[in-house]
């Protein structure tokens, strides 16, 4: 695969306030790759470094090959759907599509065959003269998407462009947008803070908190290898336990051994212990591996969510099976359901559902945030 | 039902203050001078007044013109010479405002309104002692051992005049709609492919002409029809429309004056249908 944009060692503050710290990342051709993390995290001003609207204060921007941090937005060969579209008020649709074309002075015939082929592409033939007031929020955001195409660029940015859609709409356009990507080959840089839009759309996943890349790969890779607890933490539900490494395939926590296939640490290094919630299997108390009572069980259609209280530490666990609250069960974990994480920084910060409820209001204020 | 009537109810109310402003002070008044527009001293009917404004002649060296229609014609060439020079000047000005800091934003535009909160008279006054031919202007150049000017009593002064009277009208309606812009359209512009020109061309001044329609009507009209300006700088050799109305007025040839004034109203209305015209054709295009 060709390598169309890298970014070195790139840093940026605004007012003193670094957003980002030493990225690095690769971007290849014709790749769907998400930058996904919280608001605040660096995502959208790496997108706007690609983009042009911000120069790094250091590293460099490749290009195919070529430095281009100090180039203007209008001579770079990538282009932008804006988080509210920022479709001219002033033009009609066809005219919005038309509009980098008219910018090159293109031929008339050419603009309106060119423009033709984006309507068809996102399904909104016949639409030529509305008005894009007059448009739907995903009609408006077809026309971004259309306008953006247009002029062929190698890469497509899009910062956070399902975000203001409700939920339906959202999983349609998510399904729409990888499919025009697939039919394009343009190599699609896409920001959210929604870890399934993520894990669903992506080839690739670039987790970032706190300006730093904190792992880039799979959806697969980034969902049962995560590197560190942040990683556990964002990407799904995971409980995270503070553990020792015995030895190869062999891990102490929670007071206890555990077989596991993980391999290559130190004896008895201190690691973290990532176990997913629909890991774990619900038995009678009396043959678990561990011993809990169930604190709080909650209906979510396909599964219960339930979090049992084992020595203080509260685990997430999603089951089919029906249990009580105040009910005394035993777990059971599988040795390929345990996940061996490094020590990092984000240790211990994450992975405990204690503070469930906290955690779900901070979400929720993380989205409400995440437009500013 | 009864609620939605109750409301209705309580709007028309709450309107009719201004409805009765409206009819006293805008409707009324509006019919007095049609109504002496189309009558004469008696009272009966007529299209004297209307007719004389298009046909009266006078002669000077031997030069027989239009009297009223070349009245007319010079105000409105003063009037939108000082229009374009305020658009000229107040544009980019507005622009630079808008993208000001909220801080410099506030501090200019109570710079530029403070001489709004002068009496007008007095401003113009202010210009005659800087125009005069021992005014400021030339005691500087004298001063400074330049040629002085000859300012006071030309087009060139009334036009000064105009200008600095009725530039803030032309800053502030294209300064509002500025700031109600997004930036990110020009971000968006910049992405796909414009240049700093391409983005001024293709998106901030076609989504800027409303307001540039309203500060052009705001200073086109009443500096078409100022007389005060053109009697005290202008020294009395630019006989303006507005200058005609009132030296008709104070002669009290009220039919006249009203016919003059009735005159001008139908041709600024035509004028400023056409410019929306143009805006709307724009917005739709």
């Amino acid at each position: 695969m060709r390598k169309i944009i890298e970014l070195k060692n790139v840093s940026k503050s605004f007012d003193g306030q670094k957003v980002l710290d030493n990225v690095s990342l690769d971007i290849y051709d014709n790749e769907f790759l998400t930058l996904l993390g919280p608001s605040g995290c660096g995502k959208t001003t790496t997108l706007r470094i690609i983009a042009g609207f911000e120069t790094p204060d250091a590293g460099s921007l490749f290009f195919l090959g070529e430095d281009i941090a100090s180039l203007p937005p209008h001579r770079r060969s990538v282009n932008t759907v804006f988080q509210r579209y920022a479709l001219f008020p002033h033009l009609n649709v066809f005219e919005n599509i038309a509009f980098p074309l008219r910018v090159k002075k293109l031929p008339q015939d050419e603009i309106r065959e060119k423009v033709s082929e984006m309507l068809r592409l996102v399904a909104l033939t016949g639409f030529e003269r509305r008005s894009v007031s007059s448009l739907s929020g995903g009609q408006q955001q077809r026309v971004a998407i259309a306008r953006a195409l247009v002029s062929r660029p190698k890469v497509l940015l899009l910062d956070e462009p399902l975000a203001a859609l409700d939920l339906k709409l959202r999983k349609d356009m998510q399904q729409e947008l990888k499919a025009i990507q697939k039919a394009t080959g343009v190599t699609f840089v896409f920001v959210t803070h929604d870890q399934e839009e993520a894990l669903s759309m992506s080839d690739t996943v670039v987790v970032m908190s706190e300006g730093k890349i904190q792992q880039i790969g799979t959806p697969i890779d980034i969902y049962n290898e995560p590197r560190n607890a942040f990683v556990a933490d964002f990407i799904g539900e995971s409980n995270i336990l503070s553990g020792v490494m015995l030895r190869d395939r062999l891990v102490r926590f929670s007071g206890r051994d555990f077989d596991c296939v993980d391999f290559g640490f130190d004896p008895n290094e201190p690691v973290d212990v990532v176990v997913r919630p629909e890991d774990v299997d619900i038995v009678p108390a009396e043959s678990g591996q561990l011993r809990g009572t169930v604190t709080s069980v909650t209906f979510l259609g396909v599964y219960y969510e339930i979090i049992v209280d084992i020595d203080g530490f509260k685990w997430m666990i999603q089951t089919t099976d029906f249990v009580d609250v105040d009910e005394h069960i035993g777990l059971k974990i599988d040795p390929d359901a345990i996940h061996i994480m490094d020590k990092s920084e984000y240790s211990g910060m994450f992975g405990d559902y204690s503070s469930f409820s906290e955690e779900y209001d901070e979400l929720s204020q993380a989205e409400s945030g995440a437009e500013a | 039902m009864k609620e939605r009537d109750g409301l209705r109810l309580a709007r028309r109310l709450a309107l009719a203050p201004y409805g009765l402003w409206s009819l006293l002070f805008i409707v009324v008044p509006l019919g007095f001078v049609a109504y002496y527009a189309f009558t004469d001293n008696d009272f009966a009917f007529t299209t004297a007044n209307i007719a004389r404004f298009f046909t009266a002649t006078s002669e000077s060296d031997g030069v027989v013109t239009h009297t009223y229609l070349l009245i007319f014609w010079r105000s409105l060439k003063l009037a939108v010479i000082s229009t374009l020079l305020c658009l000229l000047m107040g544009y980019p000005i507005a622009f630079i405002l808008s993208r000001a800091s909220a801080r410099t934003q506030k501090i200019l535009i109570t710079l530029i309104m403070i001489p709004m909160w002068m009496n007008f008279l007095i401003r113009t006054y202010a210009w005659m002692t800087i125009l005069q031919d021992t005014g400021i202007l030339n005691s500087l150049l004298r001063a400074l051992h330049l040629r002085p000017v000859h300012i006071i009593g030309t087009e060139t002064a009334v036009i000064i005049g105009m200008v600095y009277d009725y530039f803030p009208y032309m800053i502030l309606p294209i300064y509002s709609v500025m700031a109600k812009m997004d930036l990110k359209l020009e971000e968006a512009a910049r992405d796909l492919g414009c240049d700093s020109f391409g983005v001024l061309r293709r998106v901030i001044f076609p989504l800027s002409l409303p307001g540039v329609i309203s500060g052009i009507t705001m200073v086109l009209i009443p500096s078409i029809s100022t007389f005060y300006i053109s009697q005290k700088l202008g020294n009395g050799k630019f006989y303006l429309i507005g200058d005609a109305i009132e030296g008709q007025y104070v002669a009290n040839n009220l039919h006249f004056a009203a016919a003059i004034a009735f005159i001008l109203m139908v041709i600024l209305l035509i004028g400023m249908a056409l410019m929306q015209r143009y805006a709307n054709s724009r917005a739709a295009a």
